[in-house]
């Protein structure tokens, strides 16, 4: 079995109000991307910044290569906030330099910029760039001193799609050099398409912990029936069927699908917007965290 | 840890000098106040005569010149300090009450030849002992203490609010999950705003001695010392109060609290002499009163490195309490 390059403790992080964290424990192997997901209030970000030796755990312990955090933690791991200011009045390749100069070792400066795409907004304010080019230059600084250990908060919240995809094909070029990735997000289709493993957290506590695939091999042994919700009448809800509501459809989950399909005709459910598809990510995120709103 | 440092440096550095308008403001204000301090204090004295006294206290039942009205009696128990201020005009008259009375006067002064009739007047067979000496203009002795207040506000405002800023935008946070650690990011930023301080103390200083025709009568390299010195304590102090708040309005208000009362107490528009023993005592806390006490007494005395020594000494050891108190006390992020 491989020594995990980050052992997480049963972490406890408890604030006068509330418990973000409620004994939390996992190690992640190296060389792999590892997913944090959860809803909104989880304790994603005070896992991950408890992780990144940012915030002091109430109780236990997170170690890095066998030994807690300590200087060689902060001079080996990169990291990209899920909101990170700079200071003003400093171009991208001063801002990176400045973070450059913060490590004994690292990457030269213009072969990260080359790294990240940043050449030609090298010499521009680092604060008059898009979202996508700030997300750019932050992971970076984030890898300037090649790190062997990369956290990313929620690192595409707010792009658009081409600036997400833009930034999973720096993710993924990361990947390829095996380096370690911490990875928290809301976005499942960007937690399945980079995470080798995950960890589902729910007000402060695992759900679900293991490689995505295993994961709803586990949850689901059937397929998915989506049909939009006029079309699904109040009396079909009392037909034997496993039926989930999502936001505008309902979903309706088997593992026999001409059955379902003669319940369903049997009980003159229209069914010429059905469609039939696998479950994913979102399907399991959402059966083990269930629909309701988090505050 | 140098490199580490020096990097912090460069960009503080970088931030402050692209930012024209600050910099641009930080130069303007002082002089805009000299030029306004020179011409509404540069004209006539005020009407009020001033006689220097050689005791320990002023009885007015001792003697019939101690009840003249309209003039205000210093006592001054050095002998030797006293005719310092006579020389300088910094006093009209210097009397010792012994019998008979025996006095010295600035022949150079119209004040010392009125003050002169009125002693005469009271004690006529007091004995005259002339000295000679052209006396101060008020903003010759005005100057110390505009750049000394310039110092204040540019360390103690320029640190603050700038490590406030830092920590609330979370660019502290994202240098935490650095190896820099706390004494490497205070220091280069009490090193960026020293350097700042120096060369536009410098920059006013050479400014305005053209300006108002102002020579300093020490060494040069010794004020250099003192502006150092006094801006390291005077920025520590501002480090003590922005090291851990997040809040501007709280910051903003402990800053004027530890401003206001220098700016009144700490003699850059008056001079103390004469004030309550508590007030000079009070006074004497602060890092400015230590600047401009040593900083006219080399500009305008002439006094050596032996004089202004507990001064630099107050300096340099508040310096470093107050940086060891904001290093404990930093906080790299919003709690």
């Amino acid at each position: 079995m491989t020594t995990p390059i980050l052992e997480v403790h049963d972490l406890v992080k408890q604030y006068p109000a509330t418990t973000a964290v409620a004994g939390v424990s996992f190690n992640v192997p190296p060389g792999i991307c590892f997913g944090l997901l959860g809803p909104n209030g989880a304790g994603k970000t005070t896992t991950i910044e408890i992780m990144e030796g940012i915030l002091p755990p109430t109780s236990g312990e997170v170690r890095y290569r066998g030994a807690p955090l300590g200087a060689r933690f902060r001079e080996e791991a990169g990291i990209l906030f899920q909101k990170t200011a700079l200071q003003d009045f400093l171009t991208v390749r001063q801002s990176i330099a400045l973070f450059r100069g913060l490590y004994d070792h690292g990457l030269d400066v213009e072969e990260v910029i080359r790294l990240c795409a940043l050449e030609k907004l090298a010499d521009r304010d680092s604060r008059k760039l898009s979202g996508g080019q700030q997300q750019r230059m932050l992971l970076a600084i984030a890898l300037v001193n090649d790190p062997q250990m990369l956290f990313l908060d929620e690192p595409t919240t707010g792009l658009d799609p081409q600036a997400r995809r833009n930034f999973w094909e720096l993710v993924e070029s990361i990947k390829a050099r095996r380096k370690t990735i911490i990875l928290t997000t809301h976005y499942m289709e960007e937690a399945e398409l980079l995470c080798d493993e995950i960890v589902i957290l729910d007000r402060g506590r695992i759900v679900a912990q293991g490689a995505p695939r295993r994961l709803l091999h586990e949850h689901f042994a059937e397929v998915l029936l989506e049909l939009p919700r006029q079309d699904f009448p109040a009396a079909a809800r009392a037909l034997p069927l496993k039926v989930l509501d999502a936001s505008d459809r309902v979903e309706i989950t088997t593992d026999d699908l001409e059955t379902t399909l003669r319940t369903l005709l049997d009980a003159r459910v229209p069914l010429q917007n059905l469609r039939i598809r696998p479950a994913n990510l979102e399907d399991l995120f959402l059966e083990l965290t269930g629909t309701e709103l988090r505050p | 840890m140098m490199r580490r440092l020096l990097s912090v440096l460069h960009a503080r550095n970088l931030e402050f000098l692209r930012d024209r308008s600050t910099l641009l403001f930080t130069l303007l204000l002082p002089i805009a106040l000299v030029i306004g301090m020179g011409f509404v204090f540069g004209g006539p004295e005020r009407p009020l005569f001033k006689v220097g006294v050689i005791s320990t206290q002023i009885d007015p039942a001792s003697h019939p010149f101690l009840r003249q009205r309209y003039v205000q009696f210093v006592p001054l128990p050095d002998a030797g300090a006293a005719l310092h201020k006579l020389t300088h005009q910094q006093i009209d008259l210097l009397v010792e009450l012994r019998s008979p009375p025996r006095y010295w006067v600035n022949t150079d002064s119209p004040k010392g030849y009125m003050t002169e009739k009125l002693l005469l007047a009271a004690a006529p067979d007091a004995q005259r002992q002339p000295v000679s000496g052209a006396g101060l203009r008020y903003v010759d002795w005005l100057f110390p203490g505009i750049l000394g207040m310039n110092m204040m506000f540019s360390c103690l405002f320029g640190v603050g609010y700038v490590v406030l800023r830092y920590r609330k935008s979370g660019f502290l946070k994202r240098l935490h999950a650095t190896p820099l650690t706390a004494f490497e990011f205070l220091s280069a930023q009490v090193l960026s705003r020293l350097l700042l301080i120096v060369f536009v103390t410098a920059v006013l200083y050479a400014g305005i001695s053209l300006i108002i025709g102002f020579h300093n009568a020490g060494s040069l390299l010794l004020l250099v010392l003192l502006a150092v010195l006094g801006a390291l304590s005077m920025i520590a102090l501002g480090l003590t109060v922005a090291a851990r708040f997040s809040s501007e309005e709280l910051v903003g208000g402990m800053l004027n609290l530890l401003t206001w009362p220098m700016m009144l107490l700490s003699g850059i528009w008056f001079s103390l002499e004469g004030s309550p023993r508590w007030v000079q005592w009070l006074a004497h806390l602060f890092p400015l009163t230590h600047v401009l006490d040593a900083a006219r007494a080399v500009m305008l005395d002439g006094a050596g490195l032996a004089q202004i020594a507990p001064n630099l000494l107050f300096l340099g050891f508040t310096a470093l309490a107050f940086l060891a108190f904001g290093a404990w006390s930093f906080r790299w992020r919003i709690d």
